[in-house]
């Protein structure tokens, strides 16, 4: 492995920025978020970076590197090539704040406007509930979630098209499938789904679900579901009718 | 002057962890406005990193179980130095707050009969954690958010809490600053609660992430509340050591509970050298029986890999100072040896550790169903903290509550796994409940403005001195650097004397750490404000460490290696003198009441 490496990153605020070259001592096992920590240590200690778990548990920093949105504390600099410059910039689908920041406070808006868990009532005089083992896996696969939002930060409908307003994003309809598929729930929110959240922006990239870090099938097990619902609510003639009714 | 942007609230939680999502979700529920702070984004905080489950006694898996006997392992795993009614409070209430979890849409893994499943951990005498999968606390975390944010509580992400603000003697409010902008805040408030977490960030090598600065501890102390156990930090035996770069993340105890074995550079089961007294009669005594055990033998004892964290700790430390260490400084921790006795070997350990096998593929390069694992002990958990009062977890100071990790009295001199969770819920569930009912039983006091303005100057200090100053980085290693070696896991006189000293020279050069650029985002500046907090909270670590001239739980000292039976009475209390001079003081336990002590003869 290299001794030393070049990280370019990007540095600047609101009003703008650029990127800027650090030469930094790599050693064995390291992880980019570690070159980044040591650049701040030495060379720049006003150098704004996020990061809390080390240990891709807590989702807090996601970035951009050579491209790709990663988490920085589980990318390691093994698996780059350290010939070129290492190119660590912000995620794209969120205002800068400072350097490696971002605000991402639209999510935590987001979250509220999905309406809330609702149980039906105890199944035991204890006030617990019975559930299969099998039943429940299928909703743990979405808790996985780690709200990096690196998925919101890949899906063209926020990044490009920037519908922030329209469209909640993968992670809030994983987010709406781990309610609506909840062994316990009673709410219903397709129809939120289709006119509120717009569900019908998705046309089903796979984006988001290739750069999860958790693994978790957004589109084909969250997404597509969902879908589906939304159609059988809206578009199927019978339900229409029944719905008219 | 510097600007404070201003709020008011009822009650203010200082925390967004398990412990203060909890308590703003009670005080909400009681009628109070509710101000969460929280220096992270909402949901990253401690909690979100815990693995193994939270401890209640539901009996879902084993119906011997009830809180009676969760409260007697609880007191012994604390060696007696538990706050007696916060144990008892906690047996019993733990379990209808694990359903309430379950209530706001927790998904916990479920029994064959669709219960809450309940897993084995060490010192908990039947099968008592509710958990999902390896991932308990994430799911924890979640829920209270979700739940929280539709009671109404207002959140301030990243912001920082610098001091408390008194009136007289009782709570006035706070105030911080807020990390992206560098802004001045000063929240008014009828009552606080600290929901901190831990002080692991005072150590080189720890679990803990870089929140874990005392802050609560500090904040406390400075408002004049009294701290208690602070000589109790524990480590946890088995944490990473290479790469480097990943030191002290936590490898479970499970591996261990796998048949995970302990081996030294020469290749022996050192475990099996020292094994203390009061557990030779249950510990096994040769390699096959422990085998036997870790696959569910009854009539087999436990390996002596499975003695008390504590324990098992200072075990490899002896083995690694004794040169018989691994290249890297730790020991080799062996699960793929199993191999040798059972088929299929590699898929039973992915199964049974999956976390454990990705932590290792991805961040190590190493398949431990192949290799053996280098691991040493990390600072894990911080049993001492805020003295508060066993059940409205009040402080010493009117009006200022402390709940979790940066409460003290539930664990004694030490932890068992599990235990944290729940310490969150009953003990954030009740802070939050009294904060509320203290608000509404005192109006709101008044907010000393100069002493907001001395708040803010000593904080833009390290501006004024700028990049030609100390750099604050290279002051919080050499302070890491200086506890892990001198406060550690084994501990002397001399060693924590030449700490103590450390510590002068790094205030003194902590008073002239500097910084460049501007109060946007500054990591920097975080860090040279973060120091105090340290060196405050490792000083009453190091001074509580030197009074207890004994070795007991978490904490052992190489000059006083046994139990002494008059300190086993007694607490440690930390707090400032009315002439600012930090005092240590030995203080007797509270008397058991006769039921509960029949309830631990009974257990015995
Ligand atoms: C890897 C790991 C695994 C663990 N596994 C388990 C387990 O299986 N079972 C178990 O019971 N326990 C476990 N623990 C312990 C347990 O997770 C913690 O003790 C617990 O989560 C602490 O919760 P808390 O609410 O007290 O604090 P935290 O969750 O740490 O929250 C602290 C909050 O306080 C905020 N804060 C701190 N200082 C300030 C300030 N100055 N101003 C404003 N806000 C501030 C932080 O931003 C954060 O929001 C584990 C710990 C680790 C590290
Ligand atoms: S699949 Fe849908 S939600 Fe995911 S990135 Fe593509 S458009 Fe966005
Ligand atoms: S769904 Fe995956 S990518 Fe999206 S926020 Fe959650 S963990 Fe991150
Ligand atoms: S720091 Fe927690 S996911 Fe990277």
């Amino acid at each position: 492995m290299a001794t030393q490496a070049t990280f370019r990153i990007w540095r600047g605020d609101p009003s703008g920025g650029k990127f800027q070259d650090f030469v930094t001592p790599v050693d064995e096992g390291m992880v980019v978020l570690d070159a980044v920590h040591r650049v701040q240590a030495e060379q720049a200690p006003d150098l704004a970076v996020r990061w809390n778990c080390k240990a891709g548990k807590c989702g807090s920093c996601s970035a951009e590197i050579n491209g790709m949105p990663k988490l920085m504390c589980m990318t390691r600099l093994s698996n780059l090539n350290l010939e070129m410059p290492v190119i660590i910039e912000p995620m794209h689908a969120f205002p800068v704040i400072r350097d490696l920041v971002t605000d991402v406070s639209w999510n935590f808006e987001v979250k509220k406007t999905i309406r809330k868990f609702k149980p039906r009532s105890p199944d035991a005089p204890d006030g617990a509930w019975r559930m299969q083992q099998a039943d429940v896996e299928r909703v743990q696969e979405f808790r996985k979630c780690i709200e990096c939002f690196l998925c919101q930060d890949v899906c063209h409908v926020l990044r490009d098209h920037h519908k922030q307003d329209e469209f909640i994003g993968p992670r809030y309809l994983v987010y709406a499938a781990a309610l609506e598929m909840h062994p316990l729930d009673t709410e219903d929110r397709v129809s939120d789904l289709k006119k509120k959240h717009n569900i019908g922006y998705c046309n089903i990239t796979t984006c988001c679900r290739q750069v999860c870090p958790e693994s978790i099938t957004i589109t084909e097990n969250a997404i597509i579901p969902l879908k589906e619902r939304v159609v059988d609510r809206f578009f199927d003639p019978l339900k229409q009718l029944f719905n008219i009714i | 002057m510097p600007e404070f942007r201003r709020y008011s609230y009822d009650v203010l939680i200082i925390g967004a962890g398990g412990a203060g999502l909890r308590a703003a979700i009670e005080a909400a529920a009681n009628g109070a406005s509710v101000g969460v702070v929280c220096k992270s984004l909402l949901g990253k905080a401690h909690t979100v990193m815990a693995e193994g489950g939270v401890a209640a006694a539901l009996a879902n898996v084993d119906d011997r179980d009830n809180w009676r006997v969760h409260f007697a392992d609880t007191m012994r795993g604390g060696q007696y130095l538990n706050n007696w009614r916060m144990a008892e409070l906690h047996a019993k209430e733990a379990p209808e707050c694990v359903r309430e979890l379950e209530a706001w849409g927790a998904l916990f893994d479920r029994t064959k009969d669709g219960r809450i499943l309940q897993r084995n951990f060490g010192g908990h005498r039947y099968p008592r954690l509710a958990h999902v999968g390896d991932r308990t606390g994430l799911e924890m975390i979640r829920t209270l958010q979700d739940h929280g944010i539709h009671t109404g509580m207002q959140v301030h992400m990243e912001c920082t809490v610098l001091n408390l603000l008194l009136d007289s003697g009782r709570i006035a409010g706070a105030c911080g600053y807020d990390r992206e902008k560098g802004l001045f805040l000063v929240w008014q408030a009828k009552a606080v609660v600290l929901a901190t977490g831990g002080i692991g960030r005072a150590f080189k090598i720890t679990s803990n992430s870089w929140e874990y600065t005392g802050d609560g501890h500090a904040l406390a102390y400075r408002a004049g509340a009294e701290l208690k156990d602070m000589e109790f930090v524990q480590f946890h035996p088995t944490g990473m050591v290479w790469p480097i770069s990943v030191r002290g993340i936590l490898v479970t105890e499970g591996v261990r509970g796998e048949g995970g074995v302990l081996r030294n550079s020469e290749g022996r089961r050192f475990m099996f050298d020292e094994i203390p007294d009061l557990y030779k009669d249950q510990t096994a005594d040769n390699e096959e029986e422990g085998w036997r055990y870790t696959q569910g033998d009854k009539n087999a004892r436990r390996p002596p890999e499975l003695l008390t964290r504590d324990h098992v700790a200072r075990c490899i430390n002896r083995e690694v100072k004794a040169g018989r260490g691994t290249p890297h400084g730790g020991v080799f921790l062996d699960i793929a040896w199993i191999k040798e006795r059972m088929p299929k070997s590699e898929e039973h350990i992915k199964r049974k550790l999956p976390s454990m096998y990705h932590q290792f593929k991805q961040l190590a390069d190493l398949d431990i169903t192949k290799e053996p694992m280098e691991v040493g002990p990390t600072t894990h958990y911080m049993m001492g903290g805020v003295s508060v009062d066993g059940d409205s977890q009040m402080s010493t100071v009117p009006g200022l509550f402390a709940a979790g990790e940066v409460a003290a009295g539930l664990h004694g001199a030490n932890r068992l796994g599990g235990n944290s969770l729940s310490d969150l819920l009953v003990f954030g569930r009740r802070a939050g409940r009294y904060a509320a009912e203290f608000a509404k039983g005192n109006p709101a006091a008044t907010i000393n403005e100069a002493e907001l303005q001395a708040s803010a100057a000593s904080a833009l200090a390290p501006f004024e001195r700028g990049p030609a100053g100390e750099n604050p980085y290279k002051i919080q290693y050499d302070l890491q650097e200086s506890m892990q070696d001198q406060v550690g896991i084994v501990r002397t006189e001399s060693e924590m004397e030449r700490a103590l000293e450390i510590l002068e020279q790094l205030r003194a050069r902590a008073e002239r750490a500097g910084i460049a650029g501007h109060r946007q985002y500054n990591n920097g500046w975080h860090t040279a404000m973060d120091l105090d907090n340290l060196l405050l909270v490792s000083e009453t670590i190091a001074r509580a460490a030197l009074l207890r001239k004994e070795s007991r739980g978490a904490q052992f000292r190489e000059d006083f290696p046994n139990k002494d039976a008059d300190w086993g009475k007694c607490n440690i209390i930390v707090k400032r003198g009315a002439d600012g001079a930090m005092l240590v003081e030995k203080r007797p336990l509270q008397a058991l009441p006769p039921e509960l002590k029949a309830v631990i003869e009974e257990m015995k």
